[in-house]
């Protein structure tokens, strides 16, 4: 249906694509694997008339075709879902979904039946949204969904998801994946994208695997496995690690004592509700749970970011409850935030600057700031944990998605915490980066940090924690060792465990 | 933390620590500072008198008004915020400083005090810094956008000036020798080294403002806090208290302004410095600050206060007429804006080509090299994409 043909694609002196032949067939999916950086995003930004091709052409239904635009890409029936959300959160679901092509009819927009049609899509895609919810008010995981909407409104012959469940739970996973196989039965086209690779083998037809530009592999879904894709992504099997052995766990350093949180989107009902929890010295607790089972709001009340209405939380025996943010990175409890974009990287600033934003005290002599002990500070951390740089000048957006999520842990494990949390640290990173955040992890836990890592992939659960706890409506539903199976704790969690 | 690894540490030196190196940055202060040259050559072309040491100065004390405003603006622009009321707590802070000079009558006592000229200037400097704490707990503690709480400080300052002098100036504000009160015309008039005074107070607070920003915890704070709020917030940023402080220092510029540009008129009349505010930001933006925050520096908003200020004494000297002024100074702001944006795209693409440049050899040898040691493999810079 489409075909690209020796595309080449130059950003200054870089080759991110070196000559690759790409393939869209009619009504079925088109997974495409890679690495960060392999150049998945730019093939796509190509395909959907984001970019132009350097050399090479597109073929479309046997003629050759330029797009100059997403318009014109539009117009001829190729949708993107773009793996940076692009909706303007001021605005309600309904305007996000008909942005730019408002519906009209005499007189001006036709409210009522874009709200219906939005309406339509949200029941086609089992999510309970009202269409005049504001989009800054939902959760990141259902904004993807209004996304997805959105991408699904056009009508579109071939759509390309770019990483479109990367903040999306299990069970919502499952209605996308329905909401494919319809359109795939209607003759649609799907390119799919995705660093979940377990969740795209389930759903495609055909596999391409890039690696630094250039195609390594292509097959039909039959032929091949996890284990296959992943070798010809980085030629090497891969596993995220295991738990840390060889020491005993030490004292009880975290103690959360019925610790209650308010939900600010239902007053019925508790974001966490009076939920216990103790973290001791070198022990790795991972908290597994569907979109809204309260882990965010969990971990950004620990770090003192959020209200909290009862209960008490401990740190080392001190009651720390009532400190704010800077007081609790002092006593030892550190945050790494979900959203590195939104919350976790100052972009004005250089990757050192970053680096050394939460220990500033550290360096501070007489009043001022002292170079050569900010220096110090920020090139053990850049080693520490491998930020791969420049240098500590480098702005921190030239830095590659692992990269900067390296940064945002760097710059929290240089405060010298006795306990870090860290929310969905491997959301939008790559398996390589993703093994490597886990062993870091790992590592620190031997020399006595506790670790609490939230997650909504269950392989992650089972990588390097020593506890899994499952987390449902504010609580903890259930609580495993390391040697739970996959599906006890999807089941715990309410998931229906996938086929 | 540890001496010992400072020392050790002797690699890696880039213009994080180098303040100051940083190309991309020296082309968009080369902007305005090619702009300045481009004035002040214009200018000496068409009047004799515009390139000589006295009209120099002369114009250095207007620039030196626009210069503690735009430095105070700067702060605020930096935080992402912006401070509408220092053209009004300039003109009330000179109505303060004729206010407290001519005596304050403490009724009840039945005696009038006349505090020294020091005492004056603190004092001002208090009441600048009031209106600035006002504005700051509004916007970091109630949530007030700060365009409208300095708006609103805006109309309500003048308001007070007006009402404190009834509409009338003070003039006569060279106080009593008996009273010990004189030397206020110092600020205005008085040079030293042959520079006027408020020139030399406008250097001196770029210099403080200049260390606070690169050299101590609350510049890093400013610059993390307007670059991203909430990422400086969860780093155990105090976001509040910075915000607060820079309103208050940009009231405490606006002060010395007012002190300043009233002993130079030697008045202080209500209405001083009506629309101040707007050359204010005018200045930094020139200056190659962005208003979104976290980006700009006191060098840049020193040469915005310049081209500004030789811009418009010039208009005057080469004879244009007022209306022609303002249409000259609103297309030069526009332009410097215009530059700003196309500085900006461009250096996100000069970023992505260094960047991609260096990366695509070592890409290839990493995955290949390190991924059989499990796992401890670097992530290839992401090119541009």
């Amino acid at each position: 249906m489409l075909s690209a043909r020796n595309v080449v694609k130059h950003y200054g002196g870089v080759q991110a694509l070196k000559g690759v032949d790409f393939d869209i067939y009619r009504g079925t999916v088109t997974t495409l694997f890679g690495e960060n950086g392999a150049g998945k995003s730019t093939l796509m930004k190509i395909l959907s008339g984001v970019e132009q091709p350097t050399d090479g052409q597109l073929i479309l239904d046997g003629e050759p075709v330029r797009f100059a635009s997403t318009v014109e890409a539009q117009h001829r029936g190729i949708s993107i879902i773009h793996q940076e959300l692009s909706l303007a959160p001021n605005m309600s679901v309904r305007d996000n979904i008909f942005m730019g092509r408002e519906l009209r009819r005499a007189g001006g927009v036709d409210y009522a039946e874009e709200a219906r049609q939005a309406a339509a899509l949200m029941t086609e895609l089992e999510e309970d949204i009202h269409p005049l919810t504001k989009v800054g008010d939902l959760r990141v995981g259902q904004q993807q969904i209004v996304e997805i909407a959105r991408a699904l409104s056009v009508d579109a012959r071939i759509l390309i998801m770019d990483e479109p469940t990367s903040a999306l739970s299990a069970t919502e996973v499952e209605v996308l994946f329905k909401v494919i196989r319809d359109l795939t039965a209607r003759g649609v086209a799907i390119v799919y994208i995705s660093h979940h690779l377990e969740e795209a083998l389930e759903i495609t037809d055909h596999a391409v695997v890039l690696r630094d530009g250039s195609m390594t592999a292509k097959a039909e879904r039959a032929d091949i496995d996890l284990a296959w894709i992943v070798r010809n992504m980085v030629g090497e099997n891969f596993d995220l690690g295991s738990p840390p052995t060889g020491y005993e766990f030490g004292d009880t350093l975290l103690s959360v004592q019925s610790l209650t949180v308010p939900d600010d989107s239902n007053v019925d009902r508790a974001a966490v509700d009076h939920l216990s929890l103790d973290v001791r010295a070198g022990e790795v607790v991972c908290i597994y749970g569907l979109m809204g089972a309260g882990r965010t709001e969990l971990l950004e009340a620990l770090a003192g970011a959020s209200q909290v209405s009862d209960g008490k939380v401990m740190l080392e025996g001190r009651d720390v409850t009532h400190m704010d943010i800077a007081q609790r990175i002092a006593a030892g409890l550190v945050l790494v935030p979900e959203d590195r974009q939104r919350d976790g990287l100052v972009q004005t600033m250089t990757v050192g600057r970053n680096l050394s934003l939460a220990s500033i005290g550290a360096f501070v002599k007489n009043l001022f700031l002292s170079n050569s002990g900010e220096r110090g500070l920020v090139d053990d951390s850049i080693r520490d944990v491998h930020v791969k740089t420049d240098g500590p000048g480098a702005m921190i957006g030239s830095l590659s998605g692992g990269n900067q999520q390296k940064v945002v842990i760097g710059k929290m494990v240089t405060t010298d915490p006795k306990v870090i949390l860290l929310d969905e640290p491997s959301r939008g990173i790559d398996i390589g980066a993703k093994a490597e955040v886990f062993k870091l992890l790992a590592e620190r836990a031997k020399q006595g940090l506790g670790v609490v890592y939230s997650t909504s992939e269950v392989n992650e659960c089972l990588s390097i924690a020593h506890r899994i706890i499952v987390m449902g409506r504010g609580r903890i539903v259930a609580e495993f060792g390391p040697d739970v199976s996959k599906e006890q704790i999807m089941a715990a969690s309410g998931e229906s465990v996938a086929a | 933390m540890s001496d010992t690894r400072a020392a050790t540490n002797t690699k890696g030196k880039s213009g994080l620590f180098a303040n100051g190196f940083d190309p991309v940055g020296l082309l968009l202060e080369g902007r305005a500072f090619f702009g300045l040259i481009a004035i002040i050559v214009v200018f000496s072309y068409l009047s004799p008198n515009y390139f000589t040491f006295d009209n120099l100065l002369t114009m250095s004390s207007h620039v030196a008004i626009y210069g503690l405003l735009g430095l105070g603006m700067l702060l605020v622009i930096l935080n992402g915020g912006i401070d509408l009321s220092v053209g009004s707590t300039l003109g009330l802070c000179g109505v303060m400083a004729g206010f407290f000079i001519h005596g304050v009558e403490l009724a009840p006592l039945g005696v009038t005090l006349y505090p020294p000229i020091w005492v004056v200037a603190v004092l001002v400097c208090g009441v600048g810094a009031f209106v600035g704490l006002v504005n700051g707990i509004l916007i970091a503690r109630f949530k007030v956008p700060p365009f409208v709480a300095t708006l609103g400080s805006l109309y309500a300052v003048r308001g007070i000036a007006l009402l404190i002098t009834g509409g009338l100036t003070y003039n006569n504000l060279g106080g009593k020798e008996a009273l010990g009160n004189t030397g206020f015309d110092w600020l205005g008039f008085n040079r030293l080294f042959d520079i006027p005074i408020g020139v030399l107070v406008m250097i001196v607070v770029a210099l403080i403002l200049s260390v606070v920003l690169n050299k101590t915890a609350f510049g890093r704070w400013l610059y993390a806090s307007g670059g991203n709020e909430r990422a400086a917030r969860l780093s155990g940023v105090p976001v509040k208290r910075v915000k607060i402080s820079v309103y208050v220092l940009s009231g405490i510029c606006a002060a010395i302004a007012g002190l300043v540009l009233t002993s130079e008129l030697t008045s202080a009349g209500p209405t001083a410095g009506t629309t101040y505010e707007l050359t204010a930001i005018a200045t930094v933006v020139i200056g190659g600050a962005a208003l979104t925050g976290g980006i700009g520096n006191v060098r840049g908003t020193l040469l915005g206060a310049f081209v500004i200020g030789f811009l418009s004494d010039g208009l005057v000297i080469v004879g244009v007429s007022a209306y022609w002024q303002m249409v000259f100074t609103g297309a030069v702001i526009v332009l410097a804006v215009l530059l700003n944006s196309i500085e900006y795209s461009g250096r996100a693409k000069k970023k992505s080509s260094n960047d991609g440049g260096a990366t695509p050899s070592p890409q290839k040898t990493e995955s290949a090299g390190t991924a059989a040691s499990g796992g401890a493999r670097q992530v290839p810079q992401k090119t541009a994409g």
